[in-house]
């Protein structure tokens, strides 16, 4: 009885948060204005990109700060076979499984090299990849102009799903549809198709394996786990997330460049999973929204703030909210390092991990 | 003017400057296992409390020899960074010790974000020019030429380290920074004070790191916010080269990358046809540093690896 219910309950659920989620742009856009419905574009994106961190981080347990680089990939296949740049104007079901590849088999190649390390020096060699890949679209644009250097690419393709083109607004009877609704839907689309397979991802046997490797990798691999394979796998899948999210990235903004894939792009997904929860994909959500959300919220509040105690600006905004990010990684790590929203079993390695500390003196 | 011979000079200058940072580093990670990412600001905040000082007092009519001026600017900001240290310890690895290992790195990252933005509210975002009281006289040495400045800090770079050796092998707070690194608790037990220790030692290597800042900022004639993330991540790699933890390992590393990234820089163009050009300096650092990673692990000087790494 009381579990038909609970199915009954999950069900109702489900059904509330589908109906928020169709409405949410219009309640939006009609209380804040069509600014915020963009910022909520830019929250559906870093939910991809932090889940597709968070299976290498929070599931598999390997320290990545190069994540980005995967986001720029997606990004670049987009932008080189939809823009002027190079004449081609390939459909988008074309370019966004090809960024996805790409990304993923950059993930293999940053994963083979970096298969014995661990922890700190793995954060350092993804950080000095990303960089490389950083430094490459930033200078390939002499001899043969490559990426366009600095300048990046403009005039990006929009994503066009059968003849409609999401970059423009669409007219509904008498009311016009902004370019930003229509994004809305196909982000939440390809999000909700995210959650899916991380989900499914984390309860099957490989996401086993992943736990295993994370809690201890020799007892894992003497279980008879192949811990090569089962990295890869970790780096692979986490960059086709991070890549189809990159290749949104370029039809939405219809303008990249290097600028936007540096070290603390990586930083703040990273700080998105681990402030959230690491391995726990409803953390890790709340984490993605919290942090794109509250940055914006912030940029309206702290000006008129400081203008309203103060009478003048003390601090730029942009300044105040960085100091705000970096002084809240730290006090959240010494407060409450296991994230806002922890799954159990990563609390419980956590408690363990203090007990041990503790033990040891 | 022998191209080679040039970069050697050049290489040999940027190589002690990483070698002084890498130390830092070195002798972190020797004790605690972890690598301070914030220890590339402290070097930025070296920089830039110097070139405070020299504007200040220069600005005051202060009317004394350059080397003077920057000597006193580095008598500020050795303390400054000193207490710099001491802080990153305190507030981003003391309260962590024993937790898992993600959170120190998360800690140190958030710091180092926020000294970035400190800098920014006390010197702006711009560029800030090293003032022009060194002179820039070049000597020739066999058809390169290499400034006296240079010559300078490549000389005090050395003396430094040696110094460091010395007091590491020597001295008794070196034994006891020794037996820390080999087993905290044990050295604990034996009457070291494991606290003191840990915090001389991120006070030791940020004062090296403000020499090293200052250097860097006469070397480039600027100084800017951002300076440290690039610096100090060379610098890791420099010590991760040499075989991190170790001393001596350190300042080989540093010298060798210095070296090799200057020689890639000026035979990367013609040894790809022109295809990619000398601004690819900056992704030789990581290529020596996946290499070393990949094929000996614990560096050219490093003992095996502890499990740990």
């Amino acid at each position: 009885m009381t579990k038909a219910l609970d199915t009954n309950k999950k069900v109702g659920l489900f059904l509330i948060a589908a109906v928020v989620l169709a409405v949410l742009p219009f309640i939006v856009g009609n209380t804040l204005g069509n600014s915020w419905i963009r910022i909520i574009d830019f929250a559906l994106l870093y939910v991809m990109l932090a889940l597709g961190l968070n299976i290498v981080v929070g599931f598999a347990g390997l320290l990545d700060l190069g994540f980005i680089a995967f986001y720029a990939v997606g990004a670049y296949t987009y932008a080189l076979l939809g823009s002027p740049h190079f004449g081609l104007h390939l459909p988008f079901y074309i370019t966004i499984p090809l960024g996805a590849l790409f990304a993923a088999l950059f993930g293999i190649l940053l994963g083979t090299p970096v298969l014995r390390l661990k922890g700190d020096y793995l954060a350092i060699v993804t950080l000095g990849f990303g960089e490389i890949i950083r430094i490459f679209m930033n200078n390939l644009n002499a001899p043969v102009n490559i990426t366009n250097g600095p300048q990046g690419i403009n005039l990006i393709d929009p994503i066009n799903v059968g003849g409609l083109s999401l970059g423009k607004a669409l007219q509904v009877g008498g009311t016009s549809l902004n370019s930003v609704y229509l994004y809305y839907y196909m982000f939440l689309a390809l999000t909700v198709l995210v959650v899916i397979m991380a989900w499914r991802l984390q309860h099957s046997r490989i996401g086993r394996a992943w736990v295993a490797l994370r809690e201890d990798d020799i007892a894992a691999a003497a279980m008879g786990i192949n811990i090569r394979n089962i990295k890869l796998l970790a780096f692979a899948l986490g960059a086709l997330s991070g890549g189809v999210a990159g290749g949104l990235f370029a039809s939405f903004q219809g303008f990249i460049s290097p600028e936007s894939f540096g070290l603390l792009e990586s930083i703040m997904i990273l700080a998105m999973i681990v402030l959230g929860g690491m391995g726990h994909i409803p953390g890790v959500i709340l984490g993605a929204v919290v942090l794109t959300i509250a940055p914006e919220v912030l940029r309206d509040v702290i000006g008129p703030l400081q203008m309203k105690t103060f009478g003048r600006m003390l601090i730029d905004p942009e300044n105040a909210r960085m100091l705000l990010f970096g002084l809240a990684l730290v006090v959240m790590m010494l407060v409450r390092p296991e994230g806002m929203w922890p799954s159990k079993r990563r609390k419980a390695e956590f408690e363990d991990a203090k007990e041990a500390a503790a033990q040891k003196g | 003017m022998d191209i080679f011979l040039q970069q050697i000079l050049n290489g040999l200058v940027l190589g002690s400057i990483y070698a002084l940072i890498a130390l830092g580093y070195t002798m972190v990670y020797g004790i605690m296992g972890l690598i301070n990412f914030a220890h590339g600001e402290v070097v930025m905040f070296g920089a830039m409390v110097t070139i405070s000082v020299i504007t200040a007092l220069t600005g005051a009519g202060v009317d004394l020899p350059g080397v003077v001026l920057v000597l006193i600017g580095l008598l500020v900001a050795i303390p400054a960074c000193m207490l710099l240290g001491y802080v990153i310890e305190r507030v981003a690895y003391r309260p962590l010790r024993g937790a898992q290992r993600l959170a120190p790195l998360i800690t140190a990252i958030g710091l180092s974000i926020v000294l970035q933005q400190v800098a920014i509210l006390i010197w702006g975002r711009n560029y800030i020019p090293f003032p022009q009281i060194l002179d820039h006289d070049t000597v020739e040495f066999f058809g390169a030429s290499i400034t006296k400045l240079q010559i300078v800090i490549i000389v005090l770079c050395i003396a430094i380290m040696a110094g460091l050796l010395m007091m590491v092998e020597r001295t008794k707070l070196g034994r006891a920074m020794r037996a820390t690194s080999q087993n905290p608790s044990v050295a604990g037990l034996m009457g070291v004070n494991v606290n003191t220790i840990i915090s001389t030692t991120f006070v030791i290597g940020s004062a090296l790191g403000a020499i090293a800042g200052v250097m860097v900022a006469t070397n480039y004639d600027q100084a800017h916010y951002y300076m440290g993330f690039m610096i100090g991540l060379k610098a890791f790699t420099a010590a991760v080269l040499g075989g991190i933890g170790n001393l001596g390992g350190a300042v080989a590393g540093g010298l060798l990358l210095g070296i090799i990234e200057s020689l890639g820089a000026g035979y990367i163009g013609t040894l790809t046809g022109g295809f990619l050009g000398s601004h690819y300096q900056d992704i030789f650092a990581f290529i020596v540093l996946i290499a070393v990673l990949i094929f000996r692990p614990s560096g050219l000087l490093g003992e095996k690896m502890a499990d740990r790494a």
